[in-house]
């Protein structure tokens, strides 16, 4: 199986502080792939490495075989990549619909164009992506009176909009309620097998990524310390001594209860 | 050598009282996010106040104590004033403030007058120091030693009680986070108004100290603003320290250069702030601020929509009373009108990068003004004709724009604002003191339209077809995907950049049309007015196309331009009347309180609660 995205040997360093320290992973095509690890792992700046936010000490990431490091976050974008964020920073003065659209055009190269009245381009499209993800019967409300669970949802619907080839997700589930976030995952799970879109997610809810992820990683302290299927993780000592200090809780048949 | 030592000398005593005014400006800013323009008057009392005192009370004691009380009076004025103007309106939009501290500029500029007459003072001698000493040979008044002396403890005092006390330890706690600070159980609304009291005191203190060394007039409010911004910029907003540095550098640069380059006093200080600015984004010794940090204050805008036909119906209404004008008004009405429409058409352009941009410029003057010069300079130097010169207006005004955006655009927040206002200070200078060019502040005169747009009436219907259309079009682009693109990268730039808006380039178009909108308000005006003066780019021009947008309302579409008409409809009436900026000042003070989200944004308010809709109606 061919990998839409390698990472090679990836550090950030922060004054002699390390926050991710040489670390090297692969995702496959059609791939959904957790990144587990407790706060500060270095989750977020893994992600952030990846879509141009922060600059790489080290390393390299490369796209579909095409080396992208260091490149600007908007180009990342425009190369195929979609990104959620950890908190969504959805446009407040727009409507939900408004959000996909503004997406939309940025995708079909309209940023500058000063005619056309905006919110009646791509109208019909960016409903599409709203029903996607259950959200088009919202479609004309301020983006400023949705609750949270619903911001999450619309912030996937603009990630799809330019029909990336590689999502990252950070925390996607995060402030949801527990049924919510099965059924966010779901629709994720959906969006993948349908559409064939690759899926790298940071999760801090287990139930969600052993039900959902074909394949887990764990970071802790900037290391990757696992790389593999799930069962091999939940297996793994290491991860059970490190990240959930041993505990109990975490045997097969416990996942399974 | 020593003439020069002796100059430094001159330039560190000066820069004392600088310091003390710019540290209550840095302290009242970090603190309540308030830009204070009325700091300036607070030191302009404190001048006056200390005359007073000192031709009272005698002797040593008599100085001293005097100067003691000012700092106390100041400082009990200054909580007056945070009491009854500003903390009604702590939860508007950000940036508002601003309006209300301009209208107590106003206020308090006719106070003194009536209180103290339009005389200016010469500040007593302080007793025992009247002579001088000399140092390697050169005269160095025994003041400005003490002055000297005195500073290192006034840096001393302020920095122990910003590090070390417990009112310290709250001031910075609210510097970083406001809201955090409030929810671990302080009083904010008293520790608002005991940080401004002691940011007036201080402003108040250095305008005692200065009086053996100047005097008090009623000017010395609006100069010493300006200086004040930049020290406190270039030092880095909330730096105490910082404050300081550049309040030494600025005071010795302007000693050096009143004596070396007299001809660049007036922009010394603008350039260093700019050079300081594009080389150091957050000031000598400030720290990044990272976006969002302090939050949105006040609800959301709300989503915008062309207007619905009831809207449509009223404008066009209000347009066809506007062509039949001329049949029914006077002469008077109609210039009265022409100008309306050339501020509406310049605060729109304003209105256009603030509101929906986000991006608080300060010298939004340079372009009107740069637009009427350009037409002007053409028709006064080659005797070009109107039509060609006219086009130049906005032509020059968007280059002058790409030019000063280029610098401007990579800073965010008040250092973005703080560099437009440089760079409107330096297109000034050049008005200013280009003589041989621009003929200085006696202007360009006989600036007249061609002959058929020579009458009133046809440059009436000039005026409206070009600023109605020109206000129009701005108003179609905020409509369109630029416009939109231009407020996803106000709302969130992490997230337009992350659907691969490039947030900085929408900006610098935006600021770059908005430049040619603010140039053809320029060439309107400069043709009906038949002249153009440096004043219409001086910092007063641009910060009244600053406050008629906030009182129109920054957050609503209309905002400029009804502001605008309000402004000039107010200022034709009050300006007939003895004392009308005190006037003028409680109108804006007024009109602040009443409508804290603008006169559109109160009214679009009151409306959507009459109807009882709630904020969740978009009309479709």
């Amino acid at each position: 199986m061919s990998e839409i995205l390698r990472v090679e040997n990836l550090k950030k360093s922060y004054d002699g502080f390390v926050a991710v320290n040489g670390v090297s992973f692969g995702v496959a095509k059609g791939e959904l792939k957790a990144l587990i690890g407790p706060n500060g792992a270095g989750k977020s700046t893994c992600f952030n490495m990846l879509t141009g936010q922060h600059r790489p000490t080290e390393g390299e990431v490369f796209l579909d075989g095409e080396n992208i490091t260091g490149r600007k976050t908007r180009d990342v974008w425009r190369k195929g990549v979609g990104r959620t964020f950890q908190i969504t920073g959805t446009y407040q003065s727009m409507t939900v619909i408004e959000n996909v659209q503004m997406a939309l055009m940025s995708h079909h190269r309209k940023l500058f164009s000063m005619m056309p009245r905006a919110w009646k381009l791509y109208r019909d499209e960016a409903f599409e992506f709203l029903d996607t993800v259950a959200m088009a019967d919202q479609a004309d409300r301020p983006c400023s009176v949705l609750a949270y669970g619903d911001l999450k949802r619309l912030e996937l619907a603009i990630a799809l909009t330019h029909r990336p080839r590689l999502l990252l997700m950070d925390e996607p589930t995060a402030g949801m309620a527990p049924s919510a976030r099965i059924e966010l995952m779901q629709l994720v799970a959906d969006i993948v097998k349908d559409q064939g879109v690759s899926v790298l997610f940071t999760e801090h809810d287990m139930d969600v990524v052993f039900a959902h992820a074909h394949h887990i990683m764990v970071l802790n302290r900037g290391e990757l310390i696992a790389d593999g299927s799930v069962t091999e993780v939940r297996n793994n000592p290491q991860v059970q001594e490190v990240y959930l200090g041993g505990g109990t809780l975490f045997k097969e048949e416990d996942a399974h209860a | 050598m020593a003439f020069f030592f002796a100059q430094l000398l001159t330039g560190l005593a000066n820069a004392s009282s600088l310091f003390l005014v710019a540290s209550g400006l840095s302290l009242i800013f970090g603190v309540t996010r308030i830009v204070n323009f009325a700091h300036g008057s607070f030191y302009m009392l404190g001048a006056f106040i200390g005359v007073t005192l000192m031709e009272v009370l005698p002797g040593h004691f008599g100085f001293w104590g005097s100067i003691l009380l000012t700092g106390l009076a100041v400082g009990l004025i200054g909580a007056i004033v945070e009491i009854v103007v500003l903390r009604p309106i702590y939860r508007a939009p950000e940036l508002f403030q601003l309006v209300a501290t301009f209208g107590v500029i106003l206020v308090i500029q006719d106070l003194t007058l009536m209180i103290w007459g339009a005389e200016d003072r010469l500040g007593p001698r302080a007793p025992g120091l009247r002579g001088i000493w000399r140092i390697f040979g050169e005269p160095v008044p025994k003041y400005d030693i003490v002055l000297i002396a005195m500073t290192p403890f006034i840096l001393f005092g302020l920095w122990y009680l910003i590090t070390r006390t417990r009112l310290g330890v709250l001031v910075r706690a609210a510097t970083q986070d406001r809201e955090m600070v409030g929810a671990l159980g302080v009083n904010q609304a008293w520790l608002f108004t005991g940080v401004f009291a002691l940011g007036s005191a201080l402003a108040g203190w250095g305008g005692a100290l200065q009086l053996p060394k100047g005097g008090a007039d009623l000017l010395m409010d609006f100069n010493i603003i300006g200086t004040i911004f930049v020290i406190v910029v270039i030092g880095g907003m909330g730096s105490l320290p910082g404050a300081f540095i550049a309040a030494v550098l600025i005071s010795v640069l302007n000693v050096l250069g009143v004596t070396y380059l007299p001809s660049s006093t007036l922009v010394l200080m603008f350039v260093v702030m700019a050079v300081v600015l594009i080389i150091r984004p957050y000031g000598l010794l400030g720290r990044e601020e990272v976006a969002g940090e302090h939050g949105q204050v006040g609800a959301p805008e709300t989503p915008i929509r062309p207007y619905g036909r009831l809207g449509q119906a009223v404008i066009a209404g209000l347009l066809v009373l506007m062509a039949l004008l001329p049949l029914v008004a006077d002469q008077f009405l109609l210039i009265l009108t022409i100008d309306m429409i050339v501020f509406a058409l310049f605060a729109a352009s304003l209105h256009f990068i603030l509101g929906t941009g986000g991006l608080v410029s300060f010298g939004h003057a340079a372009f009107f003004g740069g637009g009427a010069y350009a037409a002007a300079l053409l028709v006064y130097h080659f005797d070009t004709p109107m039509e060609i010169a006219f086009l130049f207006a906005p032509l020059a005004a968007g280059l002058l724009a790409l030019g000063i955006g280029w610098f401007c655009i990579r800073l965010t927040g008040v250092y973005f604002a703080m560099l437009t206002l440089a760079f409107s200070q330096l297109v000034w200078s050049l008005a200013y003191q280009w003589r041989a060019v621009t003929r200085g502040d006696d202007g360009l005169i006989s600036i007249w339209p061609t002959d058929w747009l020579s009458g009133t009436v046809p440059y009436y219907y000039f005026t409206l077809i070009l600023g109605v259309g020109g206000i129009l079009f701005l108003r179609h682009v905020i409509h369109a995907p630029f416009g939109y693109a231009l407020r996803a990268g106000r709302d969130s730039p992490r997230q337009a950049e992350a659907m691969g808006i490039d947030v900085k380039r929408i900006q610098f178009a935006a600021f770059a049309l908005a430049g040619v909108m603010a140039g053809l308000a320029g060439g309107m005006f400069v043709f009906s007015k038949g002249s153009v003066f440096p004043t219409e780019l001086e910092i007063a021009a641009s910060f009244d196309a600053l406050i008629v947008v906030f009182l129109g309302g920054v957050k609503t579409l209309a905002g400029g331009v009804v502001g605008a008409g309000f402004m000039t409809v107010v200022e034709d009436w009050l300006t007939r009347l003895e004392y009308w900026r005190l006037l003028l000042g409680l109108v804006i003070i007024a009109v602040v309180i009443i409508a804290p989200e603008g006169i559109v944004g109160s009214i679009r308010s009151a409306w959507a609660r009459y109807r009882g809709t709630g904020d969740e109606e978009v009309a479709k």
